[in-house]
């Protein structure tokens, strides 16, 4: 019994940018419905007042001083682009506004 | 010529050191047998000659000049190809970042070419790390010396068959659930991930932020220790980095004894689940450890239970984010479907192309963990699973100095046995685990061959976080029990590899 | 794209509660960016202040800017805020080609600083008290430049293009709670709520606080509900809000637009829209969902900001005067009226009147000069009066040679004028231009006793009682003397002529 559905897939895959096509998403609702159950079992392992550990050691404060360091020359940053024009990385035209 | 290749590193550098030997003929030895020999065990994914040895002979320069900068000078290494380096491609096993030259050094790809380490080439892994058998990277599995149909583990297959087929004296690999410790058991080498933080994380291609950590690949417990020794340290460029140092393994290797050790079992880890001569190579460790007047106490850490599942929603977590930045617009590959595609639409369709199916269930699964609505019920709960886990660890420690369990619950298995199967695959890494989501050091060392197949097997010691000296220690003592047992290391009984093999 | 039915705005005041909520963020003006040691700076060559760590690239991690902390909690501090003895960085996830790592290094359930007030005073001289939810430390994106479509604007452009420069530079995102009650007065409550943050970062040189540099930007949210509901509504958020004017009438315009939709019993859509400051409207962008989901997780990457309660208090004693209650204090100091002192703030000539008073001016004089002559200079180069070549002291220098009779007014503006086109210090402009007024009375009385020659009659008149026949002759001297004589005493002198 899993929650994983075809759509829910499709949902997630859109979330991270991964085109599926039709038999991949039925492929991986099945595969991931398996993996959700087995992991599921982690709730049962965990009452409410237990602290979730996010750094495995306790540190805090790490911080830097505010000084200019060296940066990558123009060429250097664009050297990986696929395309650029202008000194700026190019890109297809964005479907929506921020 | 035949002999270098079997030398360990220290004996290597004790040679290059006295001028027996030059940097540059270890590196060639090393890099032409690499050459030669790589298409039986695919453990490189690029070799340069020209690179390799150029830094050889400025190692040799510098010695000639009275500059030694390490313990490990001259000695030629191979680099998991998810560490960034300026002068090869680093792809993380993956297409989508196939010929990518990154435009900086990884620290510790920086350390040991300032400690006088010439790299022989990348090795091959689990596309990102995502694997226990290499057998997920993009360009191919790669094979175990011991038998070339057999896995050498994963993530990090490449740099353990590098090792163990000595096509490298030593290695460095990252371990984010056991891709160092899991093909050092399965390939009879050694293999160690350090604290989290006692190396930095700075060029490492991230898997999970909070779990990954970069380790020696070795033949030798002191070879580890003098490695680790090179590589680690506070790192202003890794935030998560330690700021304090740990101090030299190596010279913790050189004062090991069993005087007043403690030992623990995991009740959790050390039955069930586990092959009978894995089971039985365990128990012998154990009890060659008794006669030596070692306490064994059997320790209870529940959680155990809970932690492949606990990893199996962190790592997608944090790998979904982490991967997120491969979009085909500053860097790797691009794939543009027809007609006039937004950038979405290239987004996707790169990352289609460009990812193999199973990162792709990670990037899916660890998407739907991080969902509103599900955060805690999966991420948010499997991290109070590592405080619990954490807990147990500090109970136990509290009894004993050390844990040890089998490394890997099998030996090395068929390759394409468990491609299909993600979650038998997963289990590969029951014992490894723990120890990264708690953020302690493990490190395996070979304790035999099972008799039911004659495969390497591993025996994994386990200390409190930043007690990698007494981890070192224990398994140095380990080894110098088998290394007594059997004259030689474990590795010399291997099968060498001969070119038409396979 | 055509401005939608609008209901006349008082009938939309008159109708329905408007519920406001303004998200502001301040770029910080650290050296490095908040991650990485990258230049923080305005103009450079695209993509020339980057580095692994903002571009993204694989294996890059962050290191966090312990400037940009501080500036964080002074901000916090100077908003009335808690600092939280314990917040994290999280991971707010999503693509976009301006996102280098796609995903934003922010804080989500721990923010730096939390549950602060600002009281904002608006012309009329009422003070609404706006509550503060939260402020808290993130990075900013690069740029996009969208080539190819009619507007430069996103829709119908061909391509796009990154320059990641800006990418990771610090900000602090001030987030307010609902603001109710604000009625009629909502659209200059949120223009004066974002000068006062404006003001207030600006004093504390956290920030360059140039809104048309984008140093502070705002995101303005309006709601409406029917009066005497309690049930919040639809609210929308509108963004490209790049002055203090454009904060006014973007919230002008949204109370009216969906005034007029939920009059006819329409249904507000919650979106994010997009403000046209040359046109005069908002136009719909996203659809923006609270199911947007950002996937936020703490940043595995950084480890906790615990600031110690030492170091808060140090900043805390570091403090500027808050600029609110500084005003009050010099408008009763200056003794100005109320419409005096507001050209002088909404002029934003408060710091220089301050200096030129300091220099020892009288504050009235200091008014006149900043708000008049000073301003129309400015106005005719362009500049704002910060920008003009003149500073407090020389004023104030000009202004004590008035005082003591050695320029008159109108050498004095040529003085002015002098020091703008860098003739050099008041003096030296003085010398060269040979501005001096003439005291010598002998000279005087001669050009006097010459003009009145020129004009005689002039002399009866004035005995007659016409005292304004004076001036023609006085305008006569001031020729024959270049102007350099102090028109006042010329005509004491014609006006004692004229008695003897």
């Amino acid at each position: 019994m899993s929650e994983i559905t075809p759509d829910l897939v499709r949902h997630l895959a859109s979330l991270s940018r991964i085109l599926v096509t039709d038999d991949e998403v039925e492929k991986l609702a099945g595969e991931l419905g398996v993996i959700v159950d087995s992991v599921a079992t982690v709730n049962k392992a965990v009452s409410g007042d237990v602290v979730p550990t996010s750094h495995p050691l306790p540190m805090s404060n790490v911080f830097r001083e505010d000084e200019v360091g060296p940066s990558l020359t123009q060429e250097e940053a664009l050297s990986g682009a696929a395309a650029s024009a202008e000194g700026r990385f190019k890109v297809a035209a964005i479907l929506d506004e921020d | 010529m035949s002999e270098l290749i079997t030398k360990s590193a220290s004996e290597l550098a004790a040679l290059i050191d006295s001028k027996e030997i030059s940097s540059v003929e270890a590196t060639e030895a090393f890099f032409d047998r690499s050459e030669k020999l790589n298409h039986l065990t695919l453990s490189y994914l690029h070799l340069n000659r020209e690179t390799a040895l150029s830094a050889a002979k400025a190692a040799d320069e510098d010695l000639a000049g009275g500059k030694r900068h390490s313990a490990l000078h001259g000695v030629p290494i191979a680099v998991k190809d998810n560490l960034t380096t300026t002068d090869a491609p680093t792809t993380a096993g993956s297409k989508i970042l196939e010929g990518w030259v990154p435009q900086y050094d990884s620290t510790v790809v920086k350390k040991i070419r300032a400690a006088g380490l010439p790299i022989i080439g990348k090795t091959n892994m689990d596309e990102f790390a995502m694997g226990s058998s290499t057998e997920y990277s993009a360009y191919g599995p790669s094979r175990n010396p011991w038998d070339l149909d057999r896995i050498p583990g994963g993530s990090g297959g490449g740099s353990s068959s590098a090792v163990s087929g000595h096509l490298a004296p030593l290695a460095l690999g990252s371990d984010t659930g056991g891709s160092i410790r899991f093909p050092a058991a399965v390939t009879g080498s050694v293999g160690a991930k350090p604290t989290y933080g006692a190396v930095s994380r700075y060029g490492l291609i991230a898997l999970a932020s909070s779990l990954d950590q970069v380790g020696p690949v070795t033949n030798t417990v002191l070879d580890a220790a003098l490695l680790q020794d090179v590589i680690a340290g506070h790192d202003p460029h890794d935030s998560t980095s330690l700021p304090d140092s740990l101090g030299s393994m190596a010279e913790a290797v050189k004062t090991a004894e069993f005087s007043g050790l403690r030992v623990g079992v995991v009740k959790q880890l050390s039955s069930d689940g586990f092959q009978a001569g894995v089971k039985s190579c365990f128990d012998d460790t154990i009890s060659k450890l008794t006669s030596q007047g070692v306490e064994i106490v059997e320790v209870d850490c529940p959680s155990f239970e809970y932690s492949v599942a606990a990893y199996y929603l962190i790592l997608p977590a944090e790998a979904s984010s982490n991967l997120a930045r491969f979009d085909s617009v500053r860097f790797g590959l691009q794939v543009a479907p027809e007609g006039n595609p937004t950038i979405e639409r290239v987004m996707a369709a790169t990352r289609e192309a460009g990812f193999g199916p199973e990162v792709k269930r990670r990037i899916i699964l660890g998407t739907y963990a991080l969902s509103s609505g599900y955060y805690d019920a999966y991420y948010g709960s499997a991290q109070k699973v590592r405080t619990l886990i954490q807990q147990d660890l500090e109970n136990a420690f509290s009894q004993v100095d050390v844990l040890l369990t089998p490394t890997a619950p099998t030996t090395a298995f068929k390759i394409g046995e468990k491609v299909n199967d993600p979650l038998a695959m997963y289990l590969n890494d029951i014992a490894t685990i723990p120890a990264n989501l708690a953020g302690i050091p493990g490190m395996s060392v070979p304790n035999g061959l099972a008799a039911e197949d004659g495969l390497p097997s591993g025996v994994q010691i386990l200390a409190p976080a930043k007690q990698d000296a007494r981890m070192y220690r224990v398994a140095a003592l380990i080894e110098g029990l088998y290394t007594s047992e059997w004259g030689a290391p474990l590795i010399a009984k291997a099968p060498g590899l001969v070119a038409g093999n396979g | 794209m055509a401005k939608e039915p609008l209901m006349d705005f008082d009938k939309a005041i008159e109708k329905f509660d408007v519920v406001i909520g303004l998200e502001v963020h301040v770029e910080l003006n650290t050296k490095s960016k908040m991650f990485c040691g990258c230049a923080n700076v305005f103009g450079s060559e695209p993509n020339t202040n980057v580095c692994p760590i903002c571009l993204g690239l694989p294996g890059a991690l962050p290191a966090v800017n312990k400037k940009a902390v501080e500036s964080s909690i002074a901000i916090g501090l100077a908003l009335g805020c808690e600092i939280a003895p314990n917040g994290r960085f999280a991971r707010k996830n999503y693509f976009y080609p301006d996102l280098a790592k796609n995903f934003q290094t922010s804080q989500y359930d721990e923010p730096i600083a939390f549950e602060g007030k600002l009281d904002v005073e608006i012309s009329d001289g009422q003070t609404f008290e706006v509550l503060i939810e939260r402020a808290h430390m993130e990075e900013d994106a690069g740029k996009l430049t969208h080539v190819g479509g009619a507007t430069g604007r996103i829709q119908g452009a061909e391509y796009s293009l990154v320059d990641f420069n800006r990418a990771g530079v610090p900000l602090v995102e001030i987030v307010t709670k609902p603001v109710f009650g604000a009625g009629a007065n909502a659209p200059e409550l949120a223009g004066a709520y974002v000068r006062s943050i404006r003001d207030i970062v600006k004093a504390m040189d956290v920030s360059d606080a140039r809104m048309e540099r984008g140093n502070v930007r705002c995101d303005a949210n309006v709601s409406l509900r029917p009066k005497g509901q309690e049930k919040l509504g639809t609210r929308t958020e509108t963004k490209n809000v790049n002055s203090i004017r454009s904060v006014e009438n973007a919230v002008r315009y949204e109370i009216q637009r969906q005034a007029h939709i939920l009059d006819r019993g329409g249904s507000i859509t919650q979106e994010t829209r997009h403000w046209h400051e040359d046109r005069g409207y908002t136009s719909a962008g996203r659809p923006k969902s609270d199911a947007d989901d950002y996937r936020y997780f703490p940043e595995p990457d950084l480890v906790p900001v615990q600031p110690e309660s030492s170091w808060v208090e140090s900043i805390r004693a570091s403090l500027p005067e808050n600029p609110q209650h500084r005003r009050k204090r010099l408008a009763a100091e200056w003794g100005f009226s109320e419409l005096e002192f507001r050209d002088v703030v909404n002029g934003d000539l408060l710091d220089l009147v301050e200096a030129t008073v300091a220099a020892g001016t009288s504050p009235q004089a200091a008014r006149k000069w900043w708000t008049g002559e000073l301003s129309r200079q400015a106005n005719a180069q362009e500049l704002s009066p910060n920008e003009l070549e003149i500073t407090p002291e020389e004023v104030a220098k000009i202004q004590s040679l008035i005082d003591s009779g050695d320029l008159t007014d109108r050498m004095a503006r040529e003085v002015v004028a002098g020091v703008l086109a860098k003739e050099g210090s008041p003096e030296e402009v003085i010398e060269k231009r040979g501005l001096r007024v003439v005291t010598d009375e002998g000279a005087l009385i001669a050009a006097i006793d010459e003009a009145l020659s020129q004009q005689p009659g002039v002399l009866e008149k004035i005995r007659e009682g016409k005292v304004q026949a004076a001036g023609a002759v006085i305008g006569a001297v001031m020729r024959a003397m270049g102007g350099q004589v102090d028109a006042a005493r010329v005509r004491e002198l014609i006006l004692e002529r004229a008695a003897n």
